[in-house]
């Protein structure tokens, strides 16, 4: 009896990580695209593709420099790359209404991944966890949980403290949260609100970036990975609401350990088990907020 | 007529003739249309397909060609694995008048071109086309789905099953099992084959799990690694490709996992790449040719391939391919003729001294029946494996060693086709 | 009976339409000509019918091929049926029974998602699209899992000799279906419901003022729309004669959302450009080069960032200019502006192909145009097509100019004129 305890007693605390640490990384892909919402109203189609762009920097600086170097210089290359797209396409669009942006960035997403077919080929590369995080960081009753999971966990937490630090501490951050309710007040007060803009979005875009540099060498770096997380961070910013942050890491905690769990049940309904649909159910889950509860879980604003 | 007219008149009648043997030299070559992804996700599977093909080609041409030197050319068709695009490329093809395709690349696609090639030579007599099927394995296709104008020359997934398990069932120390599958009719085929012949030849086996995944959109694989473990299998039956092939092994390794995974295309191009050494001792394999078989009379041509082959595609790995244009070419000199009724009679039943043993296309469901290896995944010789692990795959450091070769027999299974014949 | 005063625009325009679909055929008879056009007359039924929801309704959906595929589903297995006898179905009828499947997925799940609007009905569209598209492939028994459902067109006896067997006889069976439809969904946005959905896209808050249930008036929208995408569902079923996974896929639900936009979403006859536009590059184009998919990424970029009213819109902007009699001013800056852009477009697409070919790992990497031949490794092309293409984009920028500093004076004198 005891063994059999033990064992369910590992499996449930395993899985319990592993859904913490593969919400984690979702909340940092989500985040990006939560505050560029937030502040621009614009829905960034293209936010998996700058998570694409952040693991293929990343390959090809550690492929010359080490993986240090590119966890520093990746995410600043793509929040360039975030801010040259705001700059030349969407302030452009900007005019046209939310739906040009939505499908600006659409056509965006597209345009990257051709991009990378051509410049990467269309197979997976090499980018691989250096060898000083791999291997297990700690022995849990006799399954090992990996170092690289928790330094995705580190990373994660970090971030998320010094982008709530940046916004409600520094200068910057307390102009960022002006902008968002009051743009019109702002610049009348005399900031550049445009530029604002841009740092928001190349800063959304950096977070993705960061995002597939710690992701691109755990999961697999291919040109079909924006398509894979793509939908997903979508559901989770629906899910935990528009416009807010913390509603984000819930809904990403939340949907990492649903899928992580769904995986392990083998109940059945009408000849599917949960585990067969275990992917497909927070599609299922923001539908049904979606139309009871539109704000999502905490959400300010219906969009 | 003087002499000017004569002499006009003769070197009209020289350039009429040179010009008609120019034509019809062209138009003498037999043209075999490839239809399989040569843009999006899946390109350079599609062009390791078409790369080999068309090396094959130029050694038949290079050795006189067929009917006396009748020279083969292969073009390439995008099907963008799509059925519909497929269809779309298959009408294109039937405008230009070629005669026999080739496809590979997804059953689903594979599926459609047999209904389309079916319904469109029910509606042109004499103008019939022959599909050549090179990788599609769902076993449908020489079952309830066989056509007399469709041949298969990779063993199909059921019959690769019956091999895997009639070696598995020799390993005494696999005892528990656990089954991990792509959720669509492919993996549904595996699962089913595996969980009867295992019941079959090792009824003391355990299946002690059985998963279904949707295909190609799971990205964290650590849940169903925790199952395994939590379940006590000390094998793995998988039929992924591909990213959920590559993400599967990786999430093993990373858990610690100590499983011997039997896969069928860990070595799909790739996957080695992606799995890196997170493989090597544990991912096996089973097919019909790896580049370090012994007594490989396919060393020369395996290496002149190497030596031509472009970048992104350096190993050669349809053997069966190989087999396919030989086999094209004995039975076009055989009926003397290219066409494809023709050529389809000559090609049932015959028999051909292939590079590693005899193969058979079988005349009652046209599937061919070849030996086939399982082969483990090791670390190369270069980087510290096993010295028999010489060549890797695409330069991953890995490299397949044998662990059995399976005869012909051993795969051939009953059919239940009911071929009608023209 | 009042007077009406004869629309013969709009019968000069239906009839040529008419015309052009009997004829096109005669002038482009190679198959792969027909099987493109019969493409495009399904394509645009879809586009239609999207843009019922788009443009008239202002309901941005990212999983309209749904209803479509749906529709297609079920019109398989009635023809199926068919065939072996259960009941007898002539197939120019089979679309109906696609729409009719396609209306009732539209009320079954237009239901739920119409109880919102805007960004929220975009996201619960594409989270019902992916739930589809999974479910498809989980119940393999219905939806013949990867492969799809095959079938057979040549159904029953042949009526009056056409077993719909050979091409032709399908491109006119979409023909007709194709224009009836069309005909069909331009008198909906001359009824009262067509008006409300657009009263409903422009000011939600004012409709219900006047009393009208914004949510009921999307919801028939969606219904109405989801039955004709269901039609071009069932003449996609005929054309192909397989229904598979990628009916209803995100792949096609993005394809008619691009199709339509490059159309046109404000003007009716938008989405029709569109869809020939898509078709056109999606399966004629992917025919000559494998950077099809970039030039319709960047076409669609362009025109979301330039005229996001669509080629309609261009093509409407010069109406009130010709009846004016003014375009002839108008010629030399536009053939201007066509040449500088001719010229910038060669430049780009000599680097994309070459740029593909060397991405290509083993393609030939010797590109020949007009006879001159060159490799894409060596640097003097790439210095040639770059100075071709920087020199057209100066020259467009200059002839932009000069469009619109002339479209900026006539302009100007018209409105004085009305003035």
């Amino acid at each position: 009896m005891l063994p059999v305890l033990f064992s369910a007693m590992e499996f449930v605390l395993v899985q319990t990580l592993n859904g913490i640490s593969y919400g984690l990384l979702l909340f940092m892909l989500s985040s990006g695209l939560t505050l560029v919402f937030s502040l621009m109203g614009v829905l960034n189609f293209a936010h998996a593709s700058f998570y694409m762009l952040g693991a293929y920097f990343a390959y090809q600086v550690s492929a010359k420099f080490g993986f240090w170097p590119a966890l520093v210089v990746a995410p600043l290359l793509v929040g360039a790359v975030g801010m040259l797209v705001e700059r030349w396409g969407l302030r452009t669009v900007h005019k046209y209404g939310h739906v040009a942006e939505l499908l600006f960035t659409f056509g965006l997403a597209y345009l990257i991944e051709e991009a990378v077919h051509l410049i990467w080929g269309r197979l997976a590369v090499e980018y691989r966890v250096p060898a000083e995080l791999d291997g297990p960081l700690f022995h849990i009753m006799g399954s090992q949980y990996p170092i690289y999971r928790g330094f995705m966990m580190l990373v994660s937490v970090t971030m998320l403290v010094s982008i709530w630090l940046a916004l409600t501490r520094t200068r910057i951050g307390l102009v960022i949260q002006a902008a968002l309710t009051h743009p019109q007040t702002v610049e009348a007060l005399g900031h550049n609100v445009p530029r604002v803009f841009m740092l928001v979005f190349g800063g959304g875009a950096a977070l993705a970036g960061l995002a597939g540099v710690i992701g691109g060498n755990a999961f697999v770096t291919e040109p079909g990975m924006a398509a894979a997380v793509g939908p997903i961070i979508f559901v989770i910013v629906v899910v935990g609401g528009m416009g807010s942050l913390a509603g984000a890491f819930v809904a990403s905690l939340l949907i990492g350990c649903l899928q992580t769990f769904a995986v392990s049940l083998d109940w059945s309904l009408g000849g599917i088990t949960v585990s067969q649909a275990a992917p497909v159910l927070p599609y299922l889950l923001m539908v049904l907020l979606l139309i009871f509860r539109p704000k999502g879980l905490m959400g300010t604003r219906e969009g | 007529m003087n002499q000017r007219t004569m002499h006009t008149l003769r070197a009209a009648a020289f350039a009429a003739a040179t010009a008609l043997v120019s034509y019809s030299a062209i138009a003498q070559n037999i043209r075999v249309a490839y239809i399989d992804p040569l843009s999006g996700a899946f390109a350079q599977t599609g062009e390791q397909g078409l790369a080999e093909f068309r090396f094959a080609a130029d050694q038949i041409n290079k050795r006189g060609g067929v009917l006396g030197g009748r020279k083969l050319e292969v073009l390439g068709f995008d099907s963008k694995v799509s059925p519909q695009e497929a269809l779309n490329q298959l009408k294109r093809i039937t405008d230009q008048g070629i005669r026999i395709i080739t496809q590979g690349n997804g059953s689903n696609v594979a599926g459609a071109l047999i209904e389309a090639v079916n319904r469109h030579n029910e509606r042109n007599p004499g103008k019939e086309i022959l599909f050549l099927n090179y990788a599609a394995v769902d076993p449908a296709f020489t079952n309830e789905k066989c056509s007399f104008w469709h041949f298969r020359f990779d063993a199909n997934a059921d019959m690769k099953m019956e091999s895997l398990t009639t070696w598995m069932a020799g390993n005494k120390n696999i005892k528990k099992v656990y089954l991990i599958n792509q959720d669509y009719s492919f993996g549904h085929a595996v699962k089913k084959a595996a969980r009867a012949y295992l019941a079959r030849k090792r009824p003391d086996i355990q299946i002690v799990g059985d998963d279904l995944h949707p295909l190609g959109k799971v990205t964290d694989f650590a849940p169903y690694v925790a199952k395994i473990k939590a379940a006590g299998a000390d094998s793995v039956i998988t039929g992924n490709w591909g990213q959920d092939m590559s993400l599967l092994v990786k999430a093993g390794k990373d858990a610690g996992l100590n499983v011997d995974w039997y896969t069928y295309y860990a070595g799909g191009l790739g996957t080695p790449t992606a799995m890196g050494e997170a493989a090597a001792g544990k991912v096996k394999i089973i097919a019909e040719y790896h580049s370090n078989v012994a007594n490989n009379k396919a060393a020369k041509w395996d290496a002149d391939y190497r030596k031509q082959a472009p970048k992104g595609n350096p190993d050669f790995y349809f053997l069966r391919g190989k087999i396919m244009w030989e086999m094209l070419a004995k039975a076009i000199n055989q009926a003397k003729s290219a066409e494809p009724k023709a050529v389809a009679y000559a090609l049932e039943g015959m028999r051909h001294a292939a590079d590693l043993g005899e193969v058979e296309m079988r005349k009652s469901d046209h599937q061919l029946i070849q030996p086939l290896y399982v082969f483990t995944l090791q670390k190369s010789a270069a980087r510290g494996g096993p010295k028999e692990a010489k060549i890797d795959m695409e330069g991953s450091g890995l490299a397949p060693v044998t662990d059995a070769r399976l005869e012909a027999f051993t795969s051939a299974q009953p059919t239940s086709c009911q071929m009608k014949r023209p | 009976m009042r007077y009406q005063p004869l629309n013969l625009g709009r019968r000069v325009l239906w009839s040529a339409t008419a015309l052009l679909f009997l004829a096109a055929p005669q002038v482009f008879s190679a198959s792969f000509a027909l099987t493109l056009m019969t493409q495009m007359g399904t394509m645009i039924i879809f586009a239609l019918s999207y843009n019922m929801l788009l443009g008239q309704g202002g309901m941005l959906s990212f999983g309209h091929a749904v209803y479509s595929g749906l529709g297609a589903y079920l019109s398989v297995h009635a023809l199926n049926l068919a065939g072996q006898g259960a009941f007898p179905l002539p197939l120019p009828l089979l679309p109906l029974v696609g729409g009719l499947a396609g209306l009732a997925f539209g009320v079954l799940f237009g239901y739920v998602t119409t109880r919102r609007a805007g960004t929220t009905f975009a996201l619960i569209s594409l989270g019902v699209g992916e739930m589809v598209f999974a479910g498809v492939l989980m119940f393999p028994g219905f939806f013949g899992g990867e492969a799809g459902i095959s079938t057979n067109r040549v159904v029953g006896q042949p009526f009056l000799g056409i077993s719909f067997g050979p091409a032709i006889q399908v491109y006119y069976l979409v023909a007709v279906w194709c224009f009836v439809c069309m005909a069909a969904m331009f008198a909906l946005t001359q009824t009262p419901l067509g008006r409300m959905a657009n009263a409903v896209r422009d000011n939600p808050e004012r409709a219900e003022f006047v009393g009208y249930n914004t949510q009921h008036v999307r919801f028939l929208q969606l219904a109405l729309s989801a039955f004709f995408a269901g039609v071009s569902g069932a003449l996609s079923c005929i054309n192909f004669e397989i229904v598979s996974a990628e009916n209803v896929s995100a792949i096609r639900s993005g394809g008619v959302l691009l199709a339509t936009y490059i159309g046109g979403v404000p003007f009716f006859f938008g989405p029709i450009v569109g869809a020939v536009v898509f078709i056109f590059f999606v399966v004629a184009l992917s025919g000559f080069t494998k950077a099809w998919l970039l030039y319709l990424g960047l076409f669609f970029l362009l025109m979301v960032l330039y005229a996001p009213g669509g080629i309609a819109s261009i093509i409407l902007m010069q109406i009130p200019v010709i009846r004016a009699r003014r375009f002839g001013e108008l010629v030399l800056p536009y053939a201007l502006a066509a040449g500088a852009a001719l010229v910038a477009l060669a430049g780009l697409i000599g680097i994309v192909e070459m740029v593909y070919r060397l991405s290509e790992q083993g393609a030939n990497t010797v590109l020949a145009v007009l006879g001159l031949s060159f490799d894409a490794r060596t640097t003097p092309p790439w210095l040639a097509f770059g100075a071709v293409l920087v020199a057209g984009l100066a020259a467009l920028r200059h002839a932009a100019r000069f469009v619109s500093a002339r479209w900026d004076t006539i302009q100007q004198s018209l409105q004085a004129r009305a003035a």
